[in-house]
């Protein structure tokens, strides 16, 4: 059901005055509240050019901001790569007929989605270290709760897609003299990656900005760079989190951008999976939604 | 089990996990009743409400929940002299209620509005055809079908906002997180028990949520 056309009448005169009226008061009450965010800002004197004035200078993007957005980009890359690798290999485990490889692949996958990732990367960075003796980067810990968790997700959503296949697709297979392996490899897994391609680039999302938390274990990323230590030799602290924020709100938003080109590019070619099982990690109902991690 | 033997230890495990129940049960509320207003502008009739559902659904969405609660803290407490609370704690609480609320509720907001989208067109023209308004049709009709049908995401993101709640042990607050990080730096011939006891706790909560859920998805999807 289109959202804009069916739940109300095509605006009669009536109507149309009812909705400027509701838009003016809405407006006015809105800017009212704009202006009451404003002055508190001002009154703090947030709006002063000294504290805007570093972001015209080019050793705030070389020194800050471009390393911490480079940082985060690059342990978002990396994570998602293992998160894929993680996720392909537990969500064919979890579907294996083998009870010794589905059940610890299931219990893996969701042990993994019910820990918080905090509480993993604090593992990972100040308890592994006394188990193998030796220390771990702060880049190793953050990649790696990305990896289990998002890996763990997208085992998920990887099942999700594969169960949603028509079973044609793995009889006819099997038919023609496939082993299980080649049936999962040739068949199964290339067509449920292209159905869920859409999930996988909005994972992404989520997975670029959870490396935020990274700022909690100190690896120079873009909260770390660009919002701590900016606003410490600047002290700028406000102005520099509505910088960050908006280039995290445009790269997310591209990003966000390509899942839906990709889900409408897959839906107008016919190619879609006929009965997507929504799962908790995949609440597929046309709109790809994910998971809301930090 | 002799780190958790220690009464001390086990205070602060059970403290860290009152303080992340707390902060999942205040945010739930606001972020539903808030996602729900956010939903309800995003599909009405009037282009300004539209518009400042969609700025709030795309800015809160994309932006990491660690910045949005590092704001509350150095932006609205720090800079800005918002004080909610004289206990610090209290404080810092009230002000990861908000961070985790506004930023929830971006995508409650989001799971409604899909939900709206599966009910079917018939359903909301037969409420226009005997005379419903816009508000009443959106309040009896669509939204209880719409619910219905968005039970399982709208359990993702409650059990997303309970694992996100650590995230406000960033500004301070002893939550499970920050306790389990202090276990271990002080316990370091226990870590994996540690981190086996701190995280089992959150699997044996959220593990079943999670199916109870998607039963209840199941139990009460309008049957089309």
């Amino acid at each position: 059901m289109s959202t804009d056309s069916v739940l109300y009448d095509h605006p009669g005169p009536r109507a149309r005055i009812r909705n400027a009226v509701l838009s003016v008061v809405f407006g006015v009450a809105l800017a009212g509240l704009l202006w009451w965010i404003y002055s508190k800002f001002d009154e703090a004197g947030q709006w002063e050019g000294q504290l805007w004035k570093p972001f015209t200078e080019a050793t705030t993007w070389t020194q800050f901001i471009g390393p911490g957005l480079l940082a985060t980009l690059w342990a978002a890359a990396v994570g998602m790569v293992l998160s894929l690798a993680f996720g392909i290999i537990f969500a064919v485990g979890r579907l294996s007929e083998r009870r010794w490889i589905s059940i610890p692949s299931g219990a893996v996958v969701e042990f993994f989605r019910a820990v918080p990732l905090l509480l993993m990367i604090f593992f990972i960075f100040y308890g592994v270290p006394f188990v193998i003796k030796g220390p771990v980067t702060a880049f190793w810990a953050v990649v790696i709760g990305l990896t289990l968790y998002n890996g763990s997700v997208l085992a998920e959503a990887f099942r999700a897609g594969i169960r949603s296949l028509p079973g044609g697709q793995s009889e006819a297979a099997y038919a023609i003299g496939m082993r299980k392996s080649q049936v999962m490899q040739l068949i199964l897994v290339p067509q449920a990656a292209r159905a869920m391609l859409p999930v996988i680039v909005s994972q992404l999302v989520v997975l670029l900005k959870d490396t935020a938390l990274g700022y909690i274990v100190a690896f120079p990323e873009l909260l770390q760079r660009g919002v701590n230590d900016l606003a410490a030799n600047k002290g700028n602290i406000v102005a520099a989190a509505i910088v960050v924020a908006a280039i995290y709100i445009v790269i997310n938003s591209l990003l966000t951008a390509l899942a839906n080109w990709l889900d409408r590019r897959s839906r107008q070619r016919g190619f879609r999976a006929q009965r997507r099982i929504a799962t908790g990690a995949t609440p597929v109902g046309g709109n790809t939604v994910s998971e809301p991690q930090g | 089990m002799h780190v958790f033997a220690d009464p001390t230890n086990f205070d602060a495990y059970l403290s860290g996990f009152i303080w992340i129940l707390k902060l999942t049960g205040a945010s739930a509320v606001f972020a539903l009743t808030l996602g729900v207003l956010l939903a309800a502008m995003r599909v009405s009739p009037v282009p300004v409400l539209r518009g400042f559902g969609t700025v709030w659904v795309n800015i809160f969405r994309n932006t990491p929940l660690t910045l949005v609660v590092f704001f509350c803290f150095f932006g609205l407490y720090s800079t800005l002299g918002l004080t909610l609370s004289d206990d610090l704690d209290l404080n810092n609480f009230w002000l990861g209620v908000i961070g985790l609320s506004v930023y929830t509720a971006s995508f409650v907001c989001e799971a409604l509005r899909s939900g709206v989208n599966t009910v079917p067109a018939g359903q909301a023209e037969a409420a226009r055809a005997i005379g419903l308004s816009f508000a009443q049709t959106l309040r009896i009709v669509v939204l209880p079908q719409a619910t219905r049908s968005v039970i399982a995401p709208l359990g993702s993101i409650l059990i997303a906002l309970c694992k996100n709640a650590t995230i406000v042990g960033t500004i301070g607050l002893m939550e499970s997180s920050n306790v389990m990080k202090q276990l271990i730096n002080d316990n370091g011939d226990a870590v994996i028990m540690i981190f086996l006891v701190f995280a089992g706790t959150f699997a044996a909560f959220l593990i079943p949520t999670g199916y109870a859920f998607g039963w209840l998805a199941n139990r009460l999807a309008v049957k089309r």
